[in-house]
């Protein structure tokens, strides 16, 4: 197997401890892994993304070469189009459907929903609200995640597994938030994939 | 032993704490600093004692290091490439004196510019200095380099470069580590002379590192990490270097059919190039970084019109390279990829809501705007930078760690009527005090406002060397106490702040106004 993903947003929305479950769960069943990550200036509310590599076999590149990507998953609608020229012609876009808007020339909503609609494979969604109503805005970017998983290349039972490793220390009530959370953002995807996938 | 998942940065450090290390020297810039963080966390949670509190700046880390090893211990130096320029003249003496105890020095570049002012190769002052390189491709490579660095540092007597990229550095891959050896007991060099750069020792010495040279590119050719892989076709031989390797091999999934040597240790060894010119049509050197390799191949008498590389346009000649430009170069085949649609716009970053850089900005821009153009605004490097950007549009300069005074007394001297320079307040330790002493020697009529957010921001929040001591620095330095205030950034004090910044731009002489309030990021941090 092989998964090549974009992990994108803003700096400061958290996109690494998405990354954090995904490179346990891999690590956990002796997959190779690579993850880019993005430190400095960026963080200061600028674009971020993270290249993150799972393959069965050696990885080389850190970078995932354009057009190779399997999978876009962002916390922020434009931020998951600033990456489309690396996403490949059969793979899925995942993003948050909220903008962040922390400059002036943010895209009206109208140009900004027809480019998304352009893209043939996506999953969209508020992972804010949905979040929310299971209790805590905390747990978005699991409700992300969760709406990812269908498209990683990773059994679903691993990823929940990484979640328990890595939450355990916060204790049982933490773990089944974020494990229901997770589920929440694969029921979304599950309903919004075509029934032949 | 199961594999660790490691940052470029946290491969080193783990290298170098399983090698014995008793010390590591640094000052935080991107992208070295999680080598030193990991350090600290590791020693936080062992008994083991290895220093690793911050370093005023890179100068000051890179002798700190060359003490420990004089005493006989393994240490550790790391900075960001521009770091290095700081270093520079302890880092190209210490090849002079050479080493006792290993000296690992690890330089990290950053091609393309992701954090930084420039993108200069650090491998040009390993070549200065006359000092081996290490340049690893990978996480393992990294971790495998340091941990063999201080013993080869050791037998050679010299320090020991390892040059890596932001790209490794922020990279996390799987890291295998290999048993932890015992720090060195305190011991001394058998030659008193050793460390005493007078002349004429010194002459001796340089005489030795230059017997020395034959003997390092011995090492090179017959070290592991160079490593020739014959090839089938010999239209190319690929010269590949640390990272760039990855992004030729990416491109070939089932083997590269040209000849490539992979270069992880320097000096070049040029016994392979040699062979690979006897061998192949045409030599490409693919390297992140400036042309460094290349420059030395087109060198060569009638082999200049058959190496292609970044000079000659076959990758480009700046920036970070990656799999795309490999493909390109070679002419394989691109994959169909979806256009960039129109509605995505630059989301440059920010200074954060809350930071007090932003309301020393609000106020002095008040006062700026209404001297017009007989002032201008000195930066410096770090968060307050982004004080360039909209909506502040603050400063007219940025050029290196310290240089807002001195540009502004140089400005003023010329006849500039409001020179003022803003700085941080690690950054005024790290090199804004001694501008500030020539800016009093003359009484300039400048003003520096040295914003404090008690802590070195930009590079995620480290300890800063000046906190609780600068106004005791700026009166020691001579800076009159009438012209020396301290501020409280805050929205509520915006009149008092316009009033105190005013008055001292009016003063023909030096001042200095510490608008002083915390970090919000190290004080969410705090509160968690």
């Amino acid at each position: 197997m092989k998964t090549d993903i974009f992990i994108s947003g803003v700096g400061g929305q958290g996109i690494l401890s998405i990354a954090a479950v995904i490179g346990e769960a891999a690590l956990h069943q002796d997959l190779y892994m690579k993850q880019a990550e993005v430190h400095g200036m960026s963080q200061r509310g600028g674009d971020v993304q993270s290249n993150l590599r799972i393959s069965d076999k050696p990885i080389y590149s850190d970078l995932i070469a354009k057009g190779k990507a399997d999978l876009i998953l962002s916390l922020e609608p434009m931020e998951s189009l600033r990456y489309l020229p690396w996403l490949s012609k059969e793979g899925w876009l995942v993003t948050n459907s909220k903008p962040l808007i922390n400059m002036n020339n943010y895209p009206e909503e109208a140009a900004l929903k027809e480019a998304l609609d352009r893209v043939p494979n996506k999953v969209i969604l508020d992972v804010e609200s949905i979040a929310k109503d299971l209790g805590s805005v905390r747990v978005s970017n699991i409700v992300m995640l969760g709406a990812a998983t269908p498209f990683l290349g990773i059994a679903y039972e691993e990823i929940e597994n990484g979640i328990r490793r890595i939450f355990d220390r916060k204790g049982q009530a933490i773990v089944e938030l974020n494990l229901r959370a997770l589920a929440a953002g694969k029921e979304v995807a599950d309903r919004m994939m075509p029934k032949s996938l | 032993m199961s594999k660790l998942l490691l940052l470029g940065d946290e491969a080193i450090a783990q290298a170098a704490l399983d090698a014995g290390l008793s010390g590591v020297y640094a000052y935080p810039g991107t992208p070295s600093t999680e080598i030193t963080e990991y350090i600290q966390n590791k020693t936080e949670q062992s008994a083991a004692k290895v220093h690793c509190q911050w370093s005023t700046n890179e100068k000051t880390a890179m002798e700190a290091a060359l003490g420990m090893s004089f005493a006989g211990k393994r240490a550790l130096v790391c900075m960001k490439h521009v770091g290095v320029n700081v270093a520079a003249d302890a880092f190209i003496n210490s090849a002079i004196t050479g080493v006792v105890g290993g000296l690992v020095f690890v330089a990290a570049d950053d091609p393309s510019m992701h954090s930084s002012q420039n993108e200069q190769d650090s491998r040009f002052y390993a070549d200065f200095a006359m000092i081996p390189v290490l340049e690893p491709s990978n996480q393992q490579e990294a971790y495998d380099m340091v941990y063999q660095g201080f013993k080869l540092s050791e037998e050679l007597e010299v320090p020991v470069m390892v040059r890596i990229t932001t790209r490794l550095a922020h990279s996390r891959s799987g890291v295998a580590r290999k048993a932890e050896c015992p720090q060195n007991e305190l011991h001394f060099s058998e030659d008193p002379k050793q460390f005493v750069l007078l002349p004429a020792i010194a002459r001796v010495r340089y005489q030795k590192l230059l017997d020395a040279q034959a003997g390092f590119l011995a090492r090179s050719e017959s070290s592991a990490f160079n490593r020739y892989e014959a090839g089938t076709d010999p239209r190319y031989g690929i010269i590949a270097s640390g990272i760039a390797y990855n992004y030729l091999m990416e491109n070939f999934p089932d083997g590269c059919p040209y000849s490539v040597l992979k270069v992880g240790q320097y000096p070049l060894p040029m016994s392979f190039v040699s062979k690979m010119a006897e061998e192949c049509a045409s030599l490409v050197v693919l390297e992140d970084g400036y042309p460094f390799i290349e420059q030395r191949l087109n060198g060569l008498p009638g082999q200049g019109s058959r190496v292609l590389g970044r000079l000659n346009g076959f990758v480009p000649r700046t920036g970070e390279l990656n799999p795309d430009h490999v493909a390109k170069a070679f002419g394989l085949p691109s994959y169909e990829t979806f256009e960039l649609p129109d509605v995505v716009q630059m989301r440059p970053p920010s200074l954060c809501a809350g930071c007090g850089h932003r309301d020393m900005y609000d106020a002095l821009n008040e006062v700026v705007a209404q001297k017009g153009l007989d002032s201008k605004v000195f930066g410096d490097i770090g968060c307050y930078t982004l004080g360039y950007l909209p909506p502040f549009k603050a400063i007219h300069a940025c050029v290196d760690m310290g240089a807002s005074i001195t540009m502004a007394k140089g400005a003023a001297d010329a006849g500039l009527p409001y020179a003022v320079a803003v700085i941080g307040d690690s950054t005024f330790t790290h090199s804004g005090m001694t501008s500030l002493l020539d800016a009093v020697n003359e009484n300039s009529p400048i003003t520096v406002i040295i914003s404090d957010n008690e802590t070195t921001g930009m590079t995620g929040g480290q300890a800063s060397a000046g906190t609780g001591k600068l106004e005791a620095i700026c009166l020691g330095l001579g800076v009159d106490p009438a012209h020396l205030h301290v501020l409280s950034p805050l929205k509520k004090h915006h009149d008092e702040m316009v009033r105190v910044i005013r008055q001292e731009m009016d003063y023909p002489g030096v001042s200095v106004i510490i608008p002083r309030r915390e970090c919000v990021q190290t004080l969410a941090r705090k509160k968690r």
